[in-house]
């Protein structure tokens, strides 16, 4: 019956304010774009780049977080039960199977999560803190080598992370959602517990619901 | 509080105040009187006589001003004659052809009005070298009153003429004596008294200079109102030995040798930067963009501001046009602009016009009468900029473009001299309304090769805007360029963001965030029909 705590205080933050700050990143970003017009396009230029810097700062601690405390290797791809998640995802989830994988402090990402947040975070931030840099610094790239490097390259590798910053959140918020109630896989990313009886309790009861099927 | 505690915060205070921008706007806000001077002209014996003529009065200036007539001879303002560095083109007034009134030979009493000089009657004769024959007072009158004739070759009335003609109404000609005695600097008055009326009229030509510079608001021009920096012409376009800086044939589009100390650089004052550097603004993102957009283009937002209207398109093909009683007619658009005359064709003028914006790199190619022109794709470029986004001295300026259909030698392919004005005889199109005749004379008199046959060809022209610079509040604002309805859609080959995208990847982007959303949808649906289905089957 007792509380584990899967979250501690500092990624919690780490992944609130991302998340926040990446909403709003997006939002200027796709004004800067010439998507749509709300702030106005020197406004959004500025909201985007502050929030941009504040992004990198966030991203510079999670980085010395993740290094200093290990928790890295929570990202470190397993195959072990891969294929299970996979098939939970696109079977048991409509059969009423169970989640193959359990939440622990040592493992808190099922194999899947571990290879989506591995490409988030090796692919798709890198890309938008590079390229949004060299967007950034783009007249002063002449003093390190890059003065032929188009803006326009840049900017289409820019927007083209930015979409893939967006697909990735549509599933994450998505799949943050398909827990045993909508919010119960989100609780724990607030409150930093993952309630265990819940778990425990739950376990006989979609055995029997899995045989009929 | 002790002594010593006082005198020290009174220190901290004085300190204090000192380095407050208050303090530094005092001491900077005190202007020089630009006009003072340390002769008063009206003391000099030599003024002090009844003047007939403008040449009597130069004469009397040159008494002590021996080298001032040699240095404005020299100067473009009196030759009319510019070798273009860069293309090795002649031009200047004395030969190119533009799309207003068309070419002064032909018709120089009229246009040498504006010559700084008196009685240059003959443009294929270079001007008159007597000395005396420079006019003074056109450029250092400080009075007003000294007001060159329309028609009479640079000199002023001597005598009452009527004016307006027709209204039966004497006016006095300009008091020679008091205007000599009363001589200072140049003020934008004198420059204005030709260059604003360019092309027949208040503001007709350029669109950026009209009369509602001579006292103009803040919010029209920060650099010549009393209001704000109140300089005068010759400010920027620094004046030494009569020369001054500044060409309209080959402009400094990008001048990169930023503030000018004086003493320093100083014929290329003529540039923004040369007051304000290459780095004005206070935001680094707006300082990026002055390797590729010119000051002008953001600075002025709109030309032909102060009240005064620009003509934008001039069609000759349909001068000429009589009403019933054979009389010349005169038509008004609804706002209260001129839209037709006989002598001139239709017209169309308009009011804060939002700039044309290219790339430009200084240089100005002319079609002078002597080049052939493609009849077959018009309009014909009158004058054509040189630059492009590869080319590091180029950026992106305003123009006003001025349309229009002039005419052409069917035949040979060339612009004609269009003879216009004639004070002697009917052989002009203002007194004959007749093309044929026109033409053949216009040709004639300046030795142009011409078939007989003419006909009239669309034609545009570009004019660089550099003036009306408003407060820096009134600046264009970034989304009039970073938008889709961008004000910089006729830009070429430069990546502008939220003008420019890849529609590609923008397809590919969005469309895969919907599948997204919808695979997700369809998803959490199944989970849901799903979980219905299994608990009835419970149940
Ligand atoms: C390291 C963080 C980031 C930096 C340094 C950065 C920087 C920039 C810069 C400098 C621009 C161009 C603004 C201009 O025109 O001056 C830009 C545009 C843009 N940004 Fe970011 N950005 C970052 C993160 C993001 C994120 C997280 C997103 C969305 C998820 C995003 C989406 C966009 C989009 C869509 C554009 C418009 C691109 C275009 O149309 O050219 N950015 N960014």
């Amino acid at each position: 019956m007792s509380n584990v705590m899967v979250f501690k205080r500092f990624e919690r933050f780490w992944h609130w304010s991302q998340a926040a700050l990446i909403f709003f990143l997006l939002f200027t970003g796709f004004e800067v774009h010439g998507t749509y017009s709300v702030l106005g396009f020197g406004q959004a230029v500025q909201l985007h780049t502050t929030a941009a810097w504040a992004l990198i700062t966030l991203w510079v601690f999670a980085i010395f977080w993740h290094f200093t405390t290990g928790e890295w290797r929570q990202y470190i791809p397993v195959k072990d039960k891969l294929g299970a998640v996979i098939y939970y995802y696109a079977v048991g989830t409509f059969t009423g199977a169970s989640h193959p994988f359990k939440k622990t402090s040592l493992a808190k990402h099922n194999p899947l999560q571990r290879l989506a947040y591995l490409w988030l975070k090796l692919m798709i931030s890198p890309l938008i803190w590079v390229s949004g840099l060299l967007y950034l610094f783009y007249n002063q790239l002449d003093q390190i080598g890059l003065g032929n490097l188009p803006l326009e390259w840049i900017a289409l590798t820019h927007t083209a992370a930015a979409f893939l910053m967006l697909i990735f959140i549509i599933a994450h918020v998505y799949m943050a959602t398909m827990g045993k109630t909508p919010l119960s896989l989100i609780k724990p990313m607030i409150t930093g517990y993952e309630p265990e009886q819940e778990d425990a309790a739950a376990a006989p009861q979609q055995h029997n619901e899995e045989t009929p099927s | 509080m002790d002594l010593f505690c006082k005198a020290q915060l009174s220190l901290w205070l004085v300190i204090l105040a000192c380095l407050s921008t208050d303090a530094y706007a005092v001491i900077a806000s005190e202007k020089l009187n630009q006009n003072v001077t340390t002769a008063n002209h009206s003391e000099f014996k030599t003024l002090q006589k009844q003047f007939h003529s403008g040449p009597e009065v130069t004469k009397a200036c040159l008494e002590c001003h021996t080298e001032a007539a040699k240095q404005v001879q020299q100067s473009l303002h009196w030759t009319w004659e510019y070798v273009q560095p860069k293309t090795f083109q002649t031009l200047g007034k004395r030969h190119v052809i533009n799309s207003f009134c068309g070419s002064v030979t032909s018709n120089e009493p009229r246009c040498t009005s504006c010559h700084a000089g008196y009685g240059w009657t003959d443009m294929q004769q270079p001007p008159p070298t007597d000395e005396t024959s420079v006019d003074c007072l056109v450029c250092h009158d400080t009075t007003g009153e000294y007001v060159k004739l329309p028609a009479g070759a640079g000199h002023p009335a001597y005598k009452p003429m009527e004016s307006p003609a027709g209204s039966g109404h004497m006016q006095a000609p300009p008091d020679l004596t008091s205007i000599a005695q009363n001589v200072g600097h140049s003020q934008p008055a004198n420059c204005g008294s030709c260059h604003f009326y360019g092309g027949g009229g208040d503001g007709v030509k350029h669109g950026d200079l009209d009369s509602s510079l001579v006292n103009p608001p803040k919010s029209l021009d920060v650099h010549l109102s009393h209001d704000g920096a109140n300089l005068t012409c010759s400010d920027c376009h620094t004046t030494s030995g009569h020369i001054t800086a500044g060409s309209r044939y080959q402009g400094n589009a990008h001048d990169t040798l930023g503030i000018d100390v004086p003493g320093h650089t100083d014929m290329s004052r003529a540039s923004c930067e040369s007051c304000h550097g290459p780095a004005p603004h206070d935001k680094a993102k707006l300082n990026e963009h002055v390797d590729r957009v010119a000051c002008q283009s953001c600075h002025i937002p709109a030309f032909a501001r102060g009240g005064v209207a620009t003509k934008t398109w001039w069609d000759w093909s349909t001068a000429g046009r009589l009403d019933e009683n054979n009389k010349p007619i005169t038509l008004y658009d609804e706002n209260g602009h001129l839209s037709y005359l006989s002598i001139k064709g239709d017209f169309h003028y308009a009011e804060n016009v939002t700039p044309d914006y290219r790339w430009f790199n200084g240089t100005v190619h002319y079609t002078l009468q002597t080049d052939t022109i493609d009849t077959d794709n018009p309009p014909v470029q009158v004058n054509w900029i040189e630059g492009s986004a590869k080319d590091p001295d180029s950026r992106i300026w305003p123009f006003k473009i001025m349309h229009g259909k002039q005419p052409f030698d069917t035949v040979n392919k060339t612009l004609l001299v269009n003879h216009v004005y004639s004070p002697t005889d009917d052989s002009a199109l203002w007194s004959n309304f007749d093309w044929a005749k026109a033409l053949q004379a216009g040709t004639t008199i300046a030795g142009q090769p011409y078939s007989g046959q003419f006909d009239f060809i669309q034609t545009e022209m570009y004019w660089p805007i550099s003036h009306m610079v408003g407060p820096a509040d009134s600046a264009v604002k970034c989304s009039s360029c970073h938008a889709s309805n961008s004000r910089l859609n006729g830009i070429p080959d430069i990546y502008i963001p939220a003008r420019d995208h890849s529609s590609l990847l923008d397809k590919i982007g969005w469309g895969t965030a919907l599948l997204m959303l919808i695979g997700s949808a369809a998803h959490a649906g199944g989970r849901g029909i799903a979980a219905v289905r299994r608990r009835r089957k419970k149940s």
